[in-house]
């Protein structure tokens, strides 16, 4: 099935002949066209790949010919509804911007299930990782990274407790990329650390096999210290840890990625302290690669000031390096994330690796003064962790004695270490060694296997090969659980598929969320539950505050609150104006070679804005002048006297007047004066008047006295076929 | 533990060591502290790794899981669940598939502890 880009996801059509659905191929895919240099409209990109066949460009494109650069290193965006049906259509909408690494998280709690889960039903805080919703999701990539032109890697889990059988179904499924870390099973979900690290062997050596890229979990050190900027030591201990053991295990060096999170973040003088540490990993690491995670240890709920770290976050990232660019969406602090939070973060990664382009090649890292002081200091520290961890007896003893997550910069310590019991935590008692007659009949398997010498040294020929062989033996489980699986969920929202009802939404189909900003000029606590009443009052359900900020302890509050509308909306009941039909560039050109157009145009009133009116004139944007309209253009603040006084003496056909600013409604005013002044004068009959700005639409302006008007997104084609219509009605009309 | 950062004393033997130096030690030391967690996966297995091998040979989950349960009881797991229902299939003579159902749906347990020998049930 190919999508088409003026058609939503059929859901339905994805769940169709799902058992018989194979993944195109196995294994992790970076981007093509890294490290060549790569002219894109007017630059030189020097960190770009190749480009989309599909995608939306960055707001801020527009002043550059909507070019879409895309960044060399893989852009990750993770997606935890809940529901893999929604989650779907957000992959595809992150897809269109520039993510190719997609990181379902999982349910709550998953990790400790002892076996795979199946079906379809609707998990906390991420989905259930079960077959059918990785096959299905597999299947929806499919599609979508033909639609934009490059392939999108699959990610999700393989921790907990059924780590190898999740290995399994991951490599059969068509999984690219996994988090795998059994100190992260030992940490912090309490898994017995013996157990952790046998399976881990099993589940590593599938992954190699199917060439799935690993990111380790040592950035959760970092989340879970008190003091993060102190775990560094450790986190490069974590990180080696993992390293070493996948290495030995069979995963390829170019497969291994470490998590890897700056630290600290503002008002702390982070970079300062986050430069040092990233250099420093990035030099003992130097053959893995660096997933660039972001800091969200400090994250609280103003999305201004995680886009703000994320930023700095890649400042280090394009200072030092970065293989995956993670984007954590800006709202993680407050809700699970929204649909246009993913996008937001990953616009915010776009914009500042475009940004940051080549930097490098400009501001050096000197390393000569306190930075290769501090990245010794760090790798000393780390080297000395290890030391301690093998005089008092290795791993499992360092675990059991609280050596790691102590908010101490080692080798202080601080005592307050998460420790764990070697005999202890789930799924202990539950080893068991190996006799000499053990066989596993399987195609990829660790450690020791007796092979019966009949099968001549292919343990799999004992069942005429395994699934990794022939991927028709694998069993598909459809659903278990009747009344928590998708069929039920689509024909509860029956009513909003592929039907003229709309209902807004933030995560889940039609579940009305909606989002609304005030300031109240009340103290904090008060402003929070004026701001619930509000909205109330506008008719919301469920209403709760998700953020607030003191402006001034008694001046005012800024208070974000989310609720629920109880209405649809029938689209068919909308009265949509249609969208005024453009001449064709040849017919335009006739029409002003036989007859010649002078234009006289300008920002009017006290308004410094010229971008969009000169790209609406220049010949260079493909602007009015392209047509062969000629224009006298008077700058910007123009008073709207000198701008009629203009027209009448240049004998021009149209008056062409930007208004950006809005406030206390000055665009509407200018635009009544301008039509006040001609109507005195007695040029209204032999002008054209047009206005354009970002909040001007045609509706607007007619209102206001104008022939028409044009808002965001117009180009000189807009303006010159009105120009030429308009002129053809008024002479019609005469 | 508490105690004071004492990283000036403890550095002493590192200090001179060059940068390359220091990372290899780094490595070395690495890997040191994996080796017994590689040998401990080399001669251990658990249930997720036989249930891992048991999807390998065609199985569902649901499958898998009362195979694996049954071999635990019976004292086999050092045998392999994969094993177990190969060897079940050759002495009954039906196919790996059939073999594999049957003891999830707790038939042929018998059949299992003739092949591995009785007592074998711990």
């Amino acid at each position: 099935m190919k999508l088409d880009p003026r058609k939503r996801l059929d859901i339905k059509e994805i769940l169709k002949d799902l058992d018989k659905y194979r993944p195109k191929r196995r294994g992790w895919t970076w981007r093509k066209g890294r490290g060549e240099k790569r002219v894109i409209g007017d630059f030189e990109y020097h960190e770009t790949a190749e480009g989309l066949a599909n995608s939306v460009p960055l707001p801020g494109s527009r002043g550059f010919g909507y070019i879409d650069p895309q960044t060399d290193c893989v852009l990750t965006t993770e997606i935890a509804s809940g529901r893999f049906e929604d989650d779907i259509r957000r992959m595809r909408m992150a897809a269109w911007h520039g993510a190719d690494h997609i990181m379902v998280i999982r349910t709550a709690g998953q990790s400790h299930i002892d076996s795979l889960l199946e079906g379809t039903t609707q998990g906390i805080g991420g989905i259930a990782v079960t077959r059918k919703q990785v096959r299905a999701s597999r299947k929806a990539l499919d599609m979508i990274e033909e639609e934009v032109g490059r392939p999108i890697n699959f990610h999700s889990y393989i921790s907990g407790v059924a780590g190898p059988d999740i290995a399994v179904m991951f490599a059969e499924e068509g999984v690219n990329g996994a988090h795998q870390d059994p100190q992260y099973n030992i940490l912090y979900r309490n898994v017995n650390m013996v157990r952790s690290f046998v399976d881990a062997c099993e589940a590593k050596k599938v992954m190699a096999w199917a060439e799935i890229l690993q990111i380790d979990g040592a950035h959760n050190a970092n989340a879970t210290a008190m003091k993060a900027w102190k775990v560094c030591p450790e986190l490069m201990v974590q990180h080696a840890i993992n390293c070493a053991f996948s290495k030995k295990v069979g995963i390829k060096p170019e497969n291994i990625a470490l998590s890897t999170v700056p630290p600290t973040a503002p008002p702390a003088p982070c970079m300062r302290l986050d430069i040092p540490y990233a250099v420093a990993l990035r030099d003992f690491f130097s053959e893995f690669k660096m997933r660039a995670q972001q800091n969200t240890k400090y994250m609280e709920s103003d999305m201004r000031e995680a886009t703000v770290t994320h930023t700095l976050n890649m400042v280090i990232s394009r200072l030092t390096s970065a293989d995956i660019q993670s984007t954590i969406t800006p709202d993680e602090g407050r809700n699970v994330p929204w649909h246009y939070n993913n996008i937001a973060a990953l616009c915010t990664a776009r914009h500042a690796l475009n940004g940051l382009d080549g930097i490098r090649e400009m501001v050096r890292l000197d390393m000569d003064g306190p930075l290769g002081k501090d990245v010794r200091e760090i790798q000393e520290r780390a080297v000395l962790f290890m030391e301690e961890m093998l005089e008092v007896g290795g791993y499992f003893k360092a675990v059991e004695q609280g050596f790691f997550i102590d908010s101490g910069l080692y080798p202080e310590r601080n005592g307050d270490g998460i420790p764990r019991d070697p005999q202890g935590g789930i799924g202990a008692a539950m080893l068991f060694e190996r006799d000499p007659d053990y066989f596993a009949p399987v195609s990829v398997h660790y450690g020791y296997n007796n092979v019966p010498a009949e099968l001549n040294g292919r343990p799999s020929a004992a069942v005429g090969g395994d699934t990794f062989e022939d991927p028709s033996k694998i069993i598909l489980i459809d659903e278990l659980d009747e009344v928590d699986n998708v069929n039920v969920r689509l024909a509860e929202l029956d009513r909003y598929y592929e039907t003229s009802l709309v209902k807004p939404e933030v995560e889940w189909r039609a579940d009305g969320v909606v989002a609304v900003n005030l300031f109240l000029p009340l103290d904090e606590r008060t402003a929070e539950f004026a701001a619930i009443r509000c909205g109330e009052k506008m008719g919301l359900d469920d209403v709760t505050v998700v953020h607030k900020q003191v402006m001034h302890p008694s001046e005012g509050t800024y208070v974000e609150i989310k609720g629920r509308v109880n209405f649809d909306i029938d689209v068919n009941e909308l009265v949509i104006p249609e969208k005024i039909p453009v001449l064709s560039e040849a017919e335009i050109r006739a029409d002003i070679a036989e007859r010649p157009l002078m234009v006289v145009a300008a920002t009017v009133g006290e308004d410094e804005h010229s971008v969009g009116l000169k790209e609406t004139l220049d010949i260079k944007h493909g602007g009015i002048e392209t047509f062969g309209i000629k224009y006298l253009y008077l700058g910007t603040s123009c008073p709207v006297e000198k701008l009629v006084d203009a027209a009448i003496e240049t004998n021009a056909g149209a008056i062409l007047a930007s208004t950006i600013i809005t406030h206390d409604d000055v665009h509407m005013k200018n635009m009544k004066k301008l039509h006040d002044l001609c109507v005195e004068k007695g040029v209204r009959d032999r002008l054209i008047l047009v206005c354009g700005g970002t909040q001007i639409t045609h509706e607007i302006a007619r209102e206001a006295g104008m022939d028409g008007g044009f808002g965001r997104g117009t180009k000189g084609i807009d303006v010159a076929s009105f120009l030429v219509k308009r002129r053809r009605e008024l002479e019609g009309a005469k | 533990m508490k105690r004071a950062d004492d990283f000036e004393k403890r550095r002493q033997h590192l200090k001179d060591l060059t940068d390359a130096e220091l990372k290899a030690r780094f490595w070395e030391l690495a890997d040191k502290i994996v080796a017994p967690m590689l040998e401990l996966g080399r001669t251990h297995t658990t249930p997720a790794v036989e249930r891992s091998v048991l999807l390998r040979m065609g199985f569902s989950s649901l499958e898998v899981k009362p195979i694996v349960e049954g071999v635990i009881q019976r004292g086999l797991m050092g045998k392999g669940a994969g094993n177990v229902v190969w060897r079940l299939s050759k002495k009954l003579g039906v196919s790996v598939r059939e073999a594999g159902v049957a003891l999830a749906e707790g038939k042929h347990w018998d059949a299992v502890e003739e092949i591995f020998g009785k007592g074998c049930a711990s």
